[in-house]
């Protein structure tokens, strides 16, 4: 054996083994939709900080706590109680606890998009194979289904909770389905709305600023609109004013479709007409969203 | 490598490429140009994101009016500006790009390792970029146009920023980007002297004009300057006049260095080769003077606009 390893060594192999210069890449290139998905995956997971600073986790994962809470709770309740309900309707969930999901668009919206734009990252995607649409659709699939699972999540619990408490199986399977559909619309809108504030504001702190602006102020200032409204006895106009804020957007969606009993002043929400009006109103703010995310990165491409 | 033909593109108040005709052969060339030139609209239409006026260019044989997304997936590309997160490690950055470029995720890992030591980034290579010094930042916007192991990169302005030394060492990496990796580089810079010593191959545009495109052996036979500063001895109180004489006497032509730094002491001469250095060293050493320094000077890029302009008016008989 000791003699025989040295002659083993040919002095064409060591360097061989030692030589550590550039070794070219033969192996697949996976393009564009693959580099879509990537982008996807990495956007959704640093929607939670997953990948990211421990800082940067702090505020979604604290927020995804807060959001799941009341349903923990209610669940505890409703099982100890030995209710034959729920405290609160699945569709009703995400419409008292609105202003925690403003403020995770408000945060997050702005990390997944204003950093690219903000440090000229954005080049770098546009000189590979990805094209602008590839880029705006992973952004926006990223933070809608960042939003759905904040959303979505309490329900689940909700959900589990009913059934562990035994209540009817049907009646809240049809409940979470209906619950599921609003929150999934809600994200498609809220994302948006979100992307599009954050894509035109640069500096990360205004794109919060106005995210949150965007969404609270036009709830406060419909809300305030329609109590008016109710309180002059004109109920008709209540469903209209209605349509100029996003929650009481999906609040009128759900409540004419999706079985909900609507927050709006009087509890009455909109009749199936204005109902679809709504419907038309939301998936055109949706599409109108992505046309415009289109649009500025095409602007801003290298 | 690179192909254009009559390529123009204009917007509505500037023409920034105006019926530019190269063709770019593997290897490192050089693309130079003052501010404004036309380098950076070029680099964009290369890449197939900025479609051209009119003409035609191909890169890698792909037309790249049609063709974007194929040349994308070859070539590289390292941008003038700032383009790097400060928050994230160059690794977990690179690894990004890579996959951004397609590479499934191991593949995108071993490149990037690959990629940042081949760069000179090592043990700092895991911590964020915002610490980074200018010269760290601008090794790690070329790792990421390398990660993929394109054919082709297009490097803008990869030395802007960087002090004397870095700037050296970045040039070293260009130059071993074809040499070591086999990448062929379209790299630009808005000084000649520095690229004339990385590239086998240069360009000059002007106002989106080809001013000139020969190979970096024609250019430094013709264009190469020495700047040559001596001391002063009890025996040659004024050693500069000395050198000049005694260089004139035997037929080299010399001029004073007006208008750089130590004017009057600096002599500046025309290298016609190997031998001008021989005889510059003879004649110094005859006198008993000692040579403060011998250099290539720099050009700057104006100078070699108003030679070239007057050699193609000569040559031709009409300004291109």
């Amino acid at each position: 054996m000791a003699v025989e390893q040295p002659a083993a060594t040919v002095p064409g192999d060591q360097t061989r083994i030692h030589n550590i210069g550039y070794r070219s890449y033969d192996g697949p290139r996976l393009g564009r939709a693959y580099a879509r998905r990537s982008l996807y995956s990495q956007s959704l997971r640093g929607a939670y900080g997953l990948g990211r600073s421990v800082k940067s986790k702090v505020l979604p994962m604290l927020l995804f706590v807060v959001m799941c809470l009341p349903a923990a709770i209610m669940v505890a309740v409703a099982v100890a109680t030995k209710a034959n309900d729920l405290p609160l309707d699945y569709t009703r969930y995400a419409i008292v606890l609105q202003a925690v999901i403003s403020l995770y668009v408000a945060s997050q919206a702005p990390q997944s998009v204003s950093r690219d734009l903000r440090f000229k990252t954005v080049p770098l995607y546009f000189s590979r194979p990805i094209e602008t649409s590839d880029y705006v659709r992973a952004k926006y699939a990223s933070l809608a289904s960042a939003l759905f699972i904040l959303t979505a999540a309490p329900l689940l619990v909700l959900y589990v909770g009913a059934l562990l408490a035994k209540l009817d199986f049907a009646d809240q399977t049809k409940g979470f389905a209906q619950g599921l559909v609003s929150v999934a619309l809600l994200s498609l809108l809220f994302a948006g709305l979100g992307l599009v504030v954050a894509a035109v504001t640069p500096r990360r702190g205004f794109g919060i600023a106005a995210v949150i602006a965007v969404l609270t102020i036009t709830y406060g200032a419909v809300s305030t609109l329609q109590a008016i409204a109710d309180v002059q006895g004109s109920s008709g106009a209540v469903a209209w004013i209605g349509l100029f804020s996003p929650i009481t957007l999906i609040d009128g969606v759900q409540s004419a479709f999706l079985g909900a009993t609507s927050a709006f002043p009087g509890g009455v929400g909109p009749s199936n007409g204005e109902g679809a009006v709504y419907v038309l109103v939301t998936l055109g703010l949706i599409a109108g969203a992505y046309g415009l995310l289109v649009r500025r990165y095409k602007k801003v491409g290298l | 490598m690179i192909a254009t033909e009559s390529l123009s593109k204009r917007f509505p108040r500037v023409t920034a490429l105006d019926r530019l005709s190269v063709d770019v052969g593997p290897g490192v060339t050089g693309l130079v140009g003052a501010n404004g030139a036309g380098k950076s609209t070029l680099i964009k239409i290369l890449l197939g994101l900025s479609p051209a006026t009119e003409g035609r260019a191909e890169v890698l044989g792909l037309d790249v009016a049609t063709k974007g997304p194929e040349i994308r997936e070859r070539v590289g590309y390292m941008p003038e500006h700032d383009c790097l997160p400060p928050d994230v490690s160059a690794t977990e950055f690179v690894v990004h790009m890579a996959r951004m470029s397609g590479l499934p995720p191991t593949a995108a890992r071993e490149r990037t390792a690959d990629t940042l030591r081949h760069v000179g980034l090592y043990e700092e290579r895991y911590r964020p970029i915002g610490g980074y010094s200018t010269g760290m930042k601008q090794r790690v916007k070329l790792a990421q146009a390398l990660v993929h192991d394109p054919q082709l990169v297009f490097l803008d302005e990869p030395t802007n920023g960087l002090d004397p030394v870095g700037r050296d060492e970045m040039l070293g990496l260009i130059r071993r980007i074809h040499t070591d990796f086999g990448i062929s580089v379209l790299v630009t810079s808005h000084l000649l002297g520095e690229l004339e010593r990385t590239c086998d191959h240069v360009v000059v545009v002007d106002g989106g004009k080809l001013l000139r495109s020969s190979s970096t052996t024609d250019f430094t036979q013709t264009t190469t300057t020495l700047a040559i500063e001596v001391t002063d001895t009890d025996e040659h109180p004024d050693g500069t006049r000395a050198v000049r004489d005694a260089l004139d006497a035997r037929g080299v032509s010399v001029q004073d260095g007006s208008g750089l730094p130590g004017a009057g002491h600096v002599l500046l001469l025309t290298a016609a080769g190997e031998e001008t250095y021989d005889l510059v060293r003879d004649v110094i050493a005859d006198l008993g003077l000692g040579l403060v320094r011998m250099e290539q000077r720099r050009h700057h890029i104006s100078e070699v606009f108003t030679d070239s302009d007057a050699e193609r008016k000569e040559a031709v008989g009409h300004g291109g």
